[in-house]
């Protein structure tokens, strides 16, 4: 709520509130009214001078619809003033679709004085146990016995969809065969490439890969072997440990 | 009064709205619509000026309503509640929901001159008016009509009862004809 707005408009001395009215269109029939002046031939500068001087104190935020009301008027006013042609029938009066909006608009605020009256009158009489609207109440407590709970509870649980199930594969890495096989390869050789250790030629799967891979790792830690890269991504070298090396 | 009299007598005291004719038939089935209307006028007419209160037919139904004379004194001693009043703003966009219905926020925004949104949220709260269909045009926008509670607190029969815009003095000086309700 704004503070009302009181403005006494020096000489033609009317007082408006704009509270009191719901929008630039009641403000437009108040002053036609206050002016009683004909709205199918509206003085559209005479009322765009008395709309702006009223609506002139209003904060911009609430005013945003009756600013564009006052720009409208004075366009429609720019628009009289322009020069026509004696007898020009293709002439359309600026002011017609205002004036189709204010004849609206007087017919609702008829209406609403209808209503109002309707809903005093009705307001006489009493209906049974009337209540009024109430205000937002908090929400009632929850009321439920163990039974309610436990149905309540097996129809989430029947919400739950089927579990996803995923067969887990025990991972075939032999580590162990290619130990054996890298340890007899060690002792016929000083060194050796990783194609000698991997073994299988070109069938070499991934799986034998890995398990090479870990085993020459687990045999390096263990000090059985040294592994070597002339550079980066050369070929690997695996060469037998000294015996002073392997501890 | 007839028994069927009775049983209406007795559901129209139970409900605290008004009840309609379909409602009323639902009571006994057997009895048909004839009968039902014929009980109706019976209760009616034994409530005539014997009571406090009277059978009085609005939004769409039935319900019994003190008679106007008590209103001041059983107000002013607070036994019932008026309804709070409307303001004109919202009496402005009830008006135009009314007339016009079903009819978008848009186009009641544009009657009214000013944004009328929060207006109409407010009196959707209230039950007076509801969505009821969706506009054709962008975004299918959503189209209000007013409900039986919106009768019910203007006191009418039914849409019909609202005055025919023919009536109202402006339309005479109207250079334009308006649309008419259906």
């Amino acid at each position: 709520m704004t503070t009302p707005i009181t403005r006494d408009s020096g000489g033609s001395g009317f007082v408006v509130e704009l509270e009191k009215f719901s929008g630039p269109l009641d403000l437009l029939l108040h002053l036609i009214r206050e002016d009683e002046v004909d709205i199918t031939d509206l003085p559209i500068a005479k009322i765009a001078d008395q709309f702006l001087s009223v609506i002139q104190d209003l904060g911009l935020n609430q005013a945003a619809d009756y600013l564009e009301m006052a720009a409208r008027l004075l366009r429609i006013k720019a628009q009289m003033l322009l020069p026509r042609r004696l007898g020009d029938d293709e002439w359309e009066d600026p002011r017609a679709e205002l004036v189709r909006r204010l004849l609206e608009y007087q017919q609702i605020r008829e209406l609403v004085d209808w209503f109002g009256r309707a809903a005093e009158r009705k307001a006489e009489r009493f209906g049974r146990g009337y209540e009024a609207p109430p205000a937002d109440a908090p929400p009632a407590p929850l009321q439920i016995d163990l039974n309610d709970l436990l149905s309540a509870a097996e129809r989430v649980i029947s919400l739950i969809p089927e579990p996803m199930l995923h067969r887990v594969v025990p991972r075939p890495l032999d580590v162990e065969g290619a130990t054996a096989r890298i340890q007899a390869l060690l002792e016929k050789h000083d060194t050796f490439g990783w194609s000698d250790a991997v073994g299988g030629g070109p069938h070499a799967t991934l799986v034998d890969v890995l398990s090479t891979f870990i085993a020459l790792l687990e045999l390096a830690k263990r000090s059985a072997l040294t592994l070597s890269q002339s550079e980066p991504f050369g070929p690997m070298v695996i060469k037998r440990a000294t015996p002073r090396e392997a501890a | 009064m007839q028994p069927l009299a009775k049983l209406l007598e007795a559901a129209l005291f139970a409900a605290s709205r008004p009840l309609t004719l379909e409602e009323l038939i639902s009571l006994e089935p057997e009895a048909g619509e004839s009968a039902i209307r014929g009980a109706l006028d019976e209760v009616r007419s034994s409530y005539g000026d014997e009571h406090g209160v009277e059978l009085v037919e609005i939004a769409e139904g039935w319900q019994f309503l003190t008679r106007r004379e008590y209103a001041e004194t059983i107000d002013r001693a607070q036994f019932a509640l008026r309804p709070r009043r409307l303001s004109p703003a919202a009496l402005e966009t009830l008006a135009i929901i009314a007339y016009r219905q079903p009819v978008g926020r848009l186009e009641v925004d544009e009657i009214r001159g000013v944004d009328s949104g929060a207006v109409m949220d407010k009196l959707v709260e209230r039950g007076l008016i509801e969505v009821v269909t969706r506009g054709e045009g962008l975004g299918r926008p959503l189209l209000y009509g007013t409900t039986p509670s919106f009768l019910e607190i203007l006191g009418l029969k039914d849409l019909e009862d609202l005055p025919r815009l023919e009536e109202l003095s402006v339309a005479l000086r109207r250079p334009t004809p308006v649309d008419e309700p259906e």
